[in-house]
């Protein structure tokens, strides 16, 4: 028995697809560039130093609670690189290095760790970072105030911030087109609205994201914000201004379908997109906050599992 | 080995092997000293059984109610303890082979007096497995299945049966019409067999070349047009399914007299090339990889059956069943190996399970033991078994295996409660 050979014994099947978490991951990233290389060209190396020191504090970060809970070291899933892009992603060029550190704990360790790691978050770890950084320092997180400093050919303003402050005539000198291609300030990777677009096409198609999400999100903001646009246009701006501006798109393409946070069937996907959109317009619309959606995807979150509930009956249920 | 495509939006999509002129054979394997015979009842010692006793071509070696018919001629070498891939406690008979066969009358002898007795007593390891409820007549079966189509991916040999030995089916049929009474036989081929399936005294329906349209379940829910039940089985609704192969064994053991031993394997070669092969019950994977070219060497893997559904097995001493459809050789570099990830909840198992199951859900309660839940919450019950939901596992998690340790725990824990009351 000794000198026989030795085979591999596992349990069918004995194919793969060859899909996994860390192609997922490197694919995400991918599909960030062109939103993320665009704000290092418009915040220069502020935003590279903001970017890369997010990536390494989140990895670190796992790394620590890898070792306190003796589990196996998971960085390379790829998992944590992506948080702490998004992060970054989210934040202004002139975030201070002490606030990445924060912001970066929050996501991994109180976003996503405590739970036991990939897949038993509940919420999006960026989402809970950002929103709990917002509530704590919402100076840093102000636009308006971060790139004081900055002069573009653009107007120096938070598209949102302008619309709470001023209402809808004040944010009239934004176009579409100028939004689109990152005329506006705001997060280092969530201002560049076609790179994003670009990005969330990129990971529809490859499957790595659920298209039903994102695009029912996208629905989502677009009709309640032209219901309250028809209901009242003087007080309430347009479909098109609340897509492109804020964290609509990066959010659609790159938040709210965060495989755990989620649903995965079909009819829930779009109830979830549907809500979040629908939460994001009534928080920024009537809600006392300028971007509604950190937090509406925070309450969608939560929904999340209630709504997956409703599925297709299965093949030979006994009812 | 099909690898997910770039476009990831779809769902792979599987079709069957259909067998063409670039597959060789059968080419005939001898065993090349010893066979070895499985049979499924735990080791006891006996008299008939035992080290130095003669054995003939056709004899049934027993012990207890559990039998193996011998394919061979020769003296029994050893009798050991073996435990089967489903940890089922049986027993192995290692036969060293004689140069010169006779054959065992006794199996003749038996269809004289009560061919419904004969063909339970020497037919349950029949190459293809003839279903021995066949001839249970308290089962009330109305309907006999005749799969020629294959039921996993990679595998031809159901094809090779039913296109090379359409008579041995056909009188294989008749017989089974005549000792049991049941008239309504359907025989389910794919498209390319039509014209041999509609030839052998069946009403003839194609099965789709589509995985898993083959499997037993999607055969009732497609062709027979009933859906199983969650925990019932097709028997339950008065349908037999059984092989292209079983029913020829039925034929060729009533025509010619004596058990079949006879086993139609598909070979799979570490590069992807197939043949066919055709070896008595019993002989050593070792003699088939020689007769087939096949070099093996430590951290390969040998699959019986197919890849969707198959086993690994251990050793190359292992020995062909009267079940084993294929046996695929897969090198070291192909294999991915499961992982101990979490699941993400990326949905793409929810998304393929022909069933509907919301297997995100379900393997959450499996991973924590919690089966009788994943029953009654998550449908464990309904599964058909096709792996795809492993097949595409982004964290690599051994799903198919879960299910299958659920569904074996269950059933274990059901026994014990009965035997409790």
């Amino acid at each position: 028995m000794t000198n026989q050979k030795k085979f591999i014994v596992s349990h069918a099947p004995f194919w793969h697809d060859g899909s996994c978490i860390s192609a997922r991951s490197y694919h995400t990233m991918l599909a960030a560039l062109p939103a993320l290389l665009f704000g290092i060209f418009q915040y220069g190396m502020p935003a590279v130093g903001v970017v890369t020191f997010s990536i390494g504090c989140a990895m670190l970060w796992e790394v620590i609670l890898n070792f306190a809970m003796k589990r196996s070291v998971s960085i390379g899933d790829g998992n944590a690189a992506v948080i702490g892009l998004l992060l970054a992603m989210l934040l202004p060029a002139t975030a201070p290095w002490w606030f990445v550190v924060v912001g970066t704990f929050l996501a991994i360790v109180v976003g996503k760790m405590i739970y036991g790691g990939i897949g038993g978050n509940s919420f999006n770890p960026v989402v809970v970072a950002v929103a709990i950084l917002g509530i704590s320092w919402s100076n840093i997180l102000d636009f308006n105030e971060a790139y004081i400093n900055y002069d573009f050919s653009f107007a120096m303003l938070y598209p949102l911030a302008t619309l709470k402050a001023y209402g809808v005539s004040a944010v009239s000198g934004f176009n579409a087109g100028d939004l689109l291609m990152g005329k506006q300030i705001g997060g280092i990777g969530a201002t560049f609205g076609l790179g994003l677009i670009i990005g969330g096409i990129y990971l529809i198609i490859r499957g790595i994201i659920r298209w039903e999400i994102a695009v029912s999100f996208l629905v989502g903001v677009f009709v309640t914000a032209m219901l309250f646009n028809m209901a009242d246009s003087s007080k309430y701006a347009g479909a098109g201004f609340h897509l492109l501006t804020g964290y609509t798109l990066i959010g659609a393409f790159f938040l709210a379908s965060e495989d755990s946070s989620s649903p995965v069937n079909f009819v829930p996907m779009i109830l979830y997109g549907l809500f979040a959109g629908l939460m994001t317009v009534l928080i920024r619309n009537i809600g006392a906050y300028i971007d509604g959606v950190i937090y509406a995807l925070l309450v969608a979150n939560l929904l999340s599992p209630v709504l997956d509930k409703i599925r297709p009956k299965v093949i030979g249920k006994v009812a | 080995m099909i690898k997910r495509s770039f476009v990831g939006l779809t769902t792979p999509s599987f079709e069957y092997s259909v067998k063409d002129s670039s597959i060789s054979g059968p080419q005939k394997v001898a065993p090349s000293k010893t066979v070895r015979l499985i049979i499924e009842s735990p080791f006891s010692r006996s008299v008939a059984l035992k080290a130095g006793n003669e054995v003939k071509t056709g004899q049934r070696l027993c012990i207890g109610n559990a039998c193996a018919v011998s394919g061979v001629t020769g003296k029994i070498a050893s009798v050991e303890r073996y435990v089967n891939q489903a940890g089922k406690a049986c027993t192995a008979v290692v036969i060293e082979v004689a140069a010169s066969e006779q054959i065992d009358d006794a199996f003749a002898n038996a269809c004289r007096s009560n061919p419904r007795k004969a063909a339970q007593e020497f037919l349950a390891n029949a190459p293809g497995n003839p279903p021995m409820s066949l001839f249970d007549e308290g089962k009330g079966l109305d309907t006999v299945v005749i799969c020629g189509a294959d039921s996993d991916l990679d595998i031809v040999t159901q094809q090779q049966v039913l296109e090379q030995s359409t008579d041995a089916v056909q009188k294989g049929i008749a017989a089974i019409k005549k000792i049991t009474g049941i008239s309504n036989i359907v025989a389910v081929a794919p498209q390319s067999l039509m014209q041999k399936a509609g030839s052998i005294g069946a009403s003839a329906k194609v099965v789709s070349n589509a995985y898993p349209a083959a499997n037993p379940y999607w055969i009732m829910k497609d062709i027979i047009g009933k859906v199983v039940p969650a925990g019932k089985s097709w028997e339950d609704l008065g349908v037999c399914i059984m092989s292209a192969e079983a029913a020829a064994s039925i034929g060729r053991a009533f025509d010619e007299g004596k058990a079949p031993a006879e086993k139609i394997i598909t070979v799979v070669k570490k590069n992807g090339g197939k043949l066919l092969v055709s070896a008595r019950i019993g002989t050593l994977f070792s003699d088939v990889f020689a007769a087939a070219g096949i070099s093996v060497s430590g951290g390969d893997r040998i699959i019986v059956g197919g890849p969707m559904t198959g086993y690994a097995a251990y050793a190359e001493d292992q020995a062909v069943e009267a079940g084993t459809d294929a046996i695929m050789v897969q090198g070291a570099s192909d294999i991915t190996p499961v992982s101990d990830y979490p699941c993400i909840n990326c949905g793409e198992c929810a998304r393929i399970c022909p069933a509907k199951i919301q297997v995100n859900m379900l393997v959450r309660f499996c991973e924590a033991a919690k089966y009788q839940d994943a029953a009654d919450l998550y449908d464990l019950h309904c599964c058909i078994e096709c792996g795809l939901c492993s097949y595409v596992c982004v964290s690599r998690m051994p799903i198919f295996q879960y299910i299958k340790l659920a569904k074996h725990e269950l059933a274990r824990m059901n026994t014990a409660e009965a035997t409790n009351d």
